[in-house]
């Protein structure tokens, strides 16, 4: 397990710093100064130098890297080109919006998924499956941009339920916070919804198919029960890989259904860094999602190994 | 084990044939924009705008007075176009990368997956927002992000394949008579993993298409005057309490497209490899 685990961990290290220099490097070798484009016509030598400096522009290409890399790792991702305000802030603010959201997210996702999943495959070949994987077809077809635009017609024009006034803050608890990240939730739960009920279906079939499930039943349990205790637990275990795995495609998707409600968050400080030019936030927040999607992969890989020793003496990958 | 009810082929066959009439009209639309639409795109005019269907504009105007199928016509163009490009990078430098991989194993396998592993750290609309960042908005930033993301989804499908397949009788007999590893992989290999390869094409098509929408709905894909559904939607955004009915036309119309070429997808992976599942990824 020690061996899995360091050549593993080894793996990962490198993916990151390869994407770390692919990230610095895109943005380093940009035609233009992004210091000339700020200053306009009107900087003289002087201030330009005094720019380039702040924005950490100066020096040979290998410093300028490592300086980036030291300031990832010790927090300090410089000043905002735009803002003039400590980058590492500007993202703690934006986090406050897009973590919950992503995670509520996967919560409503799960929930819609696993009772629709297992559902299918208790009916497999029957209407009750064809109406679950009809649904997963249209959600997976259905853009989360779509589907939001369609909620606020319908929950906030139509019916009023939920107003669009903007993101209400955790300062008055979190009723009014949740409730305005409800939609936007849910509009990026559809499509994940759509993926794990395919994936629950599929893993619950393999499960049913088990000597231990058959055994189950032949000891004389209930369905229900054999369903709870033997085919669900064991079902979890690949459900849980991929809801792993799609954090990062979730984290994507956050930027478009942000753009949608108009969520002060991650994406939209993206979106707006990337018309500002403001190429050090680009940097920071692409550099934070890769190295949170490699590090989920890396801790769905370890508990995956964990659970199953047929992994660890697999082929390293 | 798995018994195959009437009704299940039934449903497997309606996936191929729905699917393919869907993918049909949206290649349909695409194709036919090139030569006629029911009116120009440049035909504009703010005293009909806003107008609902009728037997002159079938789907109505937009905010612009501009005929909304005329648009989506064109819109179907620029998610074709965008898709099949990034589909064909995906396969042209993928499927050889996969191959090769599979083929030679050792350090170049090693090296194959992690390139693999790096590009699957950013998830495809990230790193379009990293190219968007480079070289601004515009139709090429869609085809590069997305088709950079294909190359690593092809690789990984090729490779898994040709792994399956190179433990194959036929595989072994070549190399026994005493082929060259490249021979076996072109003339034994690839021949035979060309259906998970297909199956793939048809879902990484209809990503494309929801990548390129979401793209262009941000204002980094297709910029004006070029058509996308993308921007359709977002322009139809600005004016939901006017016209409620403006984003029905584009949502449909890339719902209707990725529908399609999923259950394409399904319907030729039924046919060729029962057992396969293509990867879900975005």
């Amino acid at each position: 397990m020690l061996a899995f685990l360091v050549r593993r961990s080894v793996a990962a290290l490198i993916t990151l710093t390869a994407a770390s220099v692919i990230v610095f490097l895109l943005l380093a070798v940009l035609p233009g100064d992004a210091a000339q484009v700020l200053m306009g016509t009107e900087g003289d030598a002087e201030s330009l130098a005094a720019l380039r400096e702040q924005l950490g522009l100066a020096g040979t290409l290998v410093g300028r890297y490592l300086d980036w890399v030291g300031g990832l790792l010790s927090g300090d991702l410089g000043l905002s080109a735009t803002y003039a305000t400590p980058i590492s802030g500007m993202l703690v603010d934006r986090l406050q919006i897009t973590v919950p959201l992503a995670g509520m997210a996967v919560i409503l996702s799960t929930l819609i998924a696993l009772p629709l999943g297992m559902l299918a495959a208790t009916q497999q070949n029957r209407p009750g499956d064809y109406g679950v994987m009809a649904f997963t077809q249209i959600g997976l077809a259905i853009p989360s941009f779509w589907l939001g635009i369609l909620f606020v017609l319908l929950f906030s024009i139509e019916l009023q339920w939920f107003d669009m006034a903007s993101f209400p803050g955790w300062g008055d608890g979190p009723i009014p916070a949740i409730t305005a990240l409800l939609l936007p939730a849910l509009a990026l739960a559809v499509s994940e919804a759509a993926i794990l009920a395919r994936v629950t279906r599929g893993a619950v079939l393999d499960t049913l198919r088990e000597d231990y499930v058959r055994t189950a039943r032949a000891k004389g349990l209930s369905p229900g029960a054999v369903l709870w205790h033997h085919v669900l637990r064991n079902a979890l275990i690949p459900v849980t890989t991929i809801i792993g795995l799609q954090v990062g495609f979730l984290l994507a998707g956050t930027v478009v259904v942000e753009a949608v409600f108009t969520l002060p968050g991650l994406g939209q400080l993206l979106l707006l860094s990337i018309n500002n030019r403001d190429l050090l936030v680009v940097q920071a927040i692409v550099m934070l999602a890769a190295a949170f999607v490699i590090l989920v992969n890396l801790v769905v890989d370890i508990l995956y190994a964990l659970i199953d020793p047929r992994v660890r003496r697999g082929a390293g990958r | 084990m798995n018994r195959i009810s009437p009704l299940h082929r039934a449903v497997q066959q309606r996936n191929l044939m729905i699917g393919g009439i869907l993918t049909l009209v949206t290649l349909g639309m695409a194709l036919l924009s090139l030569h006629w639409t029911p009116h120009s795109p440049l035909d504009l005019s703010p005293a009909r705008r806003l107008a609902g269907p009728s037997a002159v504009y079938w789907l109505g105007t937009d905010h612009q007075g501009r005929d909304t199928l005329t648009l989506i016509m064109i819109g179907a163009r620029n998610s074709v176009a965008v898709g099949l490009a990034a589909v064909a990078i995906g396969l042209g430098i993928g499927v050889p990368l996969g191959l090769s991989a599979a083929t030679a194993r050792g350090w170049w396998d090693e090296v194959a997956g992690r390139i693999v592993d790096v590009v699957f750290a950013f998830p495809a609309i990230l790193s379009a927002m990293l190219v968007a960042a480079i070289l601004g908005g515009g139709a090429l930033t869609p085809i590069l992000a997305i088709g950079v993301f294909n190359i690593a989804v092809f690789a990984r499908v090729a490779r898994a394949a040709a792994i399956q397949v190179s433990g194959r009788e036929y595989v072994r007999a070549a190399i026994a008579l005493g082929r060259t590893r490249t021979d076996v992989a072109l003339r034994h290999v690839l021949p035979n993993i060309a259906g998970p390869v297909v199956v793939q094409a048809t879902v990484q098509f209809a990503i494309a298409i929801l990548a390129e929408a979401a793209l262009s709905y941000l204002g980094l894909g297709a910029q004006a005057p070029n058509q996308s559904w993308g921007r359709m939607l977002k322009d139809s955004q600005s004016l939901l309490f006017l016209a409620p009915t403006q984003p029905l036309a584009p949502g449909l119309a890339i719902a209707t497209a990725v529908l399609g070429l999923n259950l394409l997808g399904d319907g030729l992976r039924d046919i060729l490899d029962p057992k396969l599942r293509p990867l879900r990824a975005a």
